[in-house]
């Protein structure tokens, strides 16, 4: 009775023991955390190096727009500065050629003016004004001569700086003008000044620089005042939208945003002994057009292998977790299949145990009708009596069903460990249906075994193979209506395998169902708590195991039909059981 | 002649109704439910078969065979069991037992298996017989 109990309890056991490991992983779970992972370790890195790479450019093309803004300005800034020195210069080499009184002499004035004229072009007038600021000699289209300059600012300026070089001024013909003044120290120690007006080609000088899209040169003077049209500030003397600048000396940038969308780069300097201030505006946008283009191909190569990136992570990780799924669906079987084979396990030291208890009390019923039975044979007043002879007869004879059931039980139980030995095919199918010969007998099932003599015998797991044969005929028996035909056919195939078919002609199994019959826990018994689902997988990966191979074929309500195909020879690897040894000897040399 | 049987076994009603049951058959039987009270008697007599159950909560019935054989190599023992294995078939065989019988046994079938242990016996013994009258034979000279 101990006994009993120690198997209960370790039964109990094992099922704790693996109910912790029956639990399945969240598949859809874990598929989302690798996407997750592995997409954010694989795109951060590119994003960011796509980052640096874009600032860096964008900073280097920025300085370079400024730097090409600026050597604009300088350039211009040098044309221009060279230009009014030019002009100066010829002023202060005509004081310097001659004397007060050829400048005061209208004559002489004259000649030099043409002379001017001859070889700059652009002088419109000159004039000559002593210290007093009254101009005593003027030559050009206007009648200035006597005109008192001596309040005049430009005349202080002149006074104080020796030269003054005049804002931008529309003289006659609208056309833009600029003075130039010059002081110049006579040997007495008074001084006179110089003037001269130009009709000045600073704008087309300007203008031929602009050559490119969107460039704009012009001169502001220190008030604002523009002194060439500009592109985008307005034309002569309109004042300029945004502050002056501070003073520079040398060439200076600066951003100036003149809308949402336009944003100009502006370079200046002031131009030297003037109140000049050369301004060349570029827009940003026109630019940074190139590094614009990049941009758009680095977003777009990024893009496109960020997807591709994500769409093989995706790929990949699909994949992985599929393997997963399977090889987690593989261990799940696996372990009830262990588990499964351990409940038979025990079940069979169980049959083992009770099988072995109940000999010894049926020794004892069969010695003791023997020794009835002896009685009576040897006694004569008895011998005239056959009943009681039948009775005993009776004892005996169902003493020796209960040793049979018993010796089944224990042979069922010997079964339990792995052994490969030579079996007979027919013998072992007999052996399996005769568990079955009762309950066919009652639902009135016919058996047919069609096994050919000519099949040799081979070497396979005993007790698997009557397992596998046990759980077929028991499923053909569950689809049987009372009165069916159960058809057993064994054949030779290609001299290597022997192929045995179990059909049936009962309710059949239905097209959906038959590709999922082997799976763990299918079952259509299962809805009414008849079967586990496992009889079939079992059976399939026993038959995998001997090394065969299980089909099946059905229709429903005309029967179903199991085809085992098992090799001749055992191939399988025994290292791979540890169990598993090659016994030679057929249990049957001990039974007599 | 009629065989002289030794039974040892732990039931009790077992061996009571086998022994009656042998003895109606003409044999002379002798019985024990304990191991060693079964080897005091295999000490003081002879028999032509020991009839033994392998499984007694006292003694193992394979030791009992091993202590027996070591005493008299001669006797011929049929071993009785109710869980029949091909290693203990094997091991009994090695230890020198004539047979092995699967509980709940035929007594037609331990009858024929004493009467050849009895057969084999006496073989053993004329053997030995001859052996020693041919000892005398040679070691005596008239």
């Amino acid at each position: 009775m101990s006994k009993t109990e120690n198997t209960h309890i370790k039964l109990v056991q094992h099922e704790n023991e693996f109910s912790h490991l029956r639990q399945t992983l969240n598949f859809r779970r874990i598929w989302v955390v690798f996407v997750l992972i592995t997409s954010g370790f694989a795109i951060v890195p590119v994003v960011f190096f796509a980052l640096i790479d874009y600032n860096v450019t964008k900073y280097s093309v920025e300085h370079e727009a400024v730097l090409r803004t600026s050597r604009l300005a300088s350039n211009t800034w040098r044309s221009v500065s060279f230009f009014l020195n030019q002009r100066k210069s010829a002023l202060v080499f005509t004081t310097l050629e001659n004397s007060f009184t050829d400048l005061t002499d209208p004559e002489k004035l004259s000649r030099i003016l043409k002379n001017l004229q001859k070889g700059f072009g652009d002088f419109t007038d000159i004039g000559v004004i002593n210290d007093k600021g009254v101009q005593v000699a003027y030559e050009g289209p206007h009648d200035l001569k006597g005109k008192d300059y001596s309040g005049q600012e430009w005349f202080h300026n002149v006074l104080a700086e020796g030269i003054y070089i005049s804002d931008v001024f529309l003289g006659f013909r609208d056309l833009p003008h600029l003075a130039i003044a010059i002081k110049h120290h006579l040997p007495d120690g008074s001084f006179y000044v110089l003037r001269a007006t130009l009709e000045h080609q600073l704008n087309s000088m300007l203008s031929q620089e602009e050559n490119a899209d969107g460039r704009d040169i012009f001169l502001i003077n220190t008030k604002g005042f523009l002194q060439t049209p500009s592109r985008y500030f307005g034309s002569v003397l309109d004042k300029i939208s945004i502050p002056v600048p501070e003073f520079a000396a040398h060439t200076n940038a600066m951003e100036v945003r003149l809308s949402q969308a336009d944003v100009l780069i502006v370079a200046y300097a002031h131009i030297p002994e003037t109140r000049f201030i050369l301004m060349a505006a570029q827009p940003k946008n026109m630019l940074m057009a190139p590094w614009r283009k990049s941009r758009k191909d680095l977003t777009l190569y990024l893009s496109i292998s960020i997807t591709f990136i994500l769409i093989w992570i995706v790929i990949a990780v699909s994949y992985m977790v599929k393997r997963l799924k399977i090889s987690d669906q593989k261990r799940l079987g696996y372990l009830h299949m262990l588990e499964y084979s351990n409940k038979l396990a025990t079940i069979g030291r169980l049959a083992a145990g009770i099988a072995h208890e109940i000999n010894n009390p049926l020794a004892i019923i069969n010695e003791k009708a023997g020794l009835v039975k002896d009685l009576f044979t040897f006694k004569p007043e008895y011998k005239s009596d056959p009943k009681l002879i039948q009775i005993v007869d009776a004892i005996t004879d169902s003493v020796a069903r209960c040793s049979r059931i018993t010796r089944r039980l224990l042979s069922f139980a010997r079964h339990m460990d792995v052994s490969i030995q030579s079996i007979n095919l027919k013998e072992v199918i007999r052996e399996v249906l005769s568990f079955m010969e009762k309950e066919a007998e009652y639902r009135s099932i016919i058996v047919d075994i069609q096994v050919p003599d000519d099949i040799p015998e081979f070497d396979t797991d005993r007790g698997k193979l009557q397992q596998i044969l046990l759980n077929i005929v028991n499923n053909a028996f569950a689809a049987l209506s009372d009165g069916g035909r159960l058809e057993l056919k064994a054949e030779i195939l290609n001299n290597d395998s022997v192929r045995i078919i179990c059909s049936d002609n009962g309710c059949g199994i239905p097209e959906s169902d038959i590709d999922h019959i082997f799976e763990p826990f299918y079952s259509t018994k299962a809805k009414t708590g008849a079967g586990t689902g496992l009889g079939l997988s079992i059976t399939y990966g026993l038959v995998k195991e001997l090394g065969g191979e299980i089909d099946v074929s059905s229709k429903v309500n005309q029967g179903t039909s199991f085809a085992i195909t098992l090799p001749l020879k055992f191939e399988g690897d025994t290292k791979a059981h540890p169990n598993l040894k090659k016994e030679g000897k057929p249990d049957e040399s001990v039974a007599g | 002649m009629s065989e002289k049987v030794l039974l040892i076994d732990d039931e009790k009603d077992f061996i009571e109704a086998l022994s009656e049951r042998m003895e109606s058959r003409g044999m002379k039987v002798s019985s024990t439910v304990s191991p060693k009270e079964g080897l005091e008697i295999v000490d003081k007599e002879t028999f032509d078969a020991i009839i033994l159950d392998l499984k007694m909560p006292e003694m193992n019935g394979l030791e009992v065979l091993k202590i027996i054989k070591e005493k008299n190599p001669d006797l011929q023992i049929i071993l009785l069991t109710g869980h029949a294995t091909v290693e203990k078939g094997i091991e009994a065989m090695k230890l020198g037992a004539m047979d092995l019988l699967e509980k709940p046994i035929d007594i037609a079938t331990l009858t024929d298996k004493i009467k050849k242990a009895q057969a084999r016996k006496m073989i053993l013994v004329e053997k030995k017989t001859e052996e020693k009258i041919r000892k005398i034979i040679t070691s005596k000279s008239w």
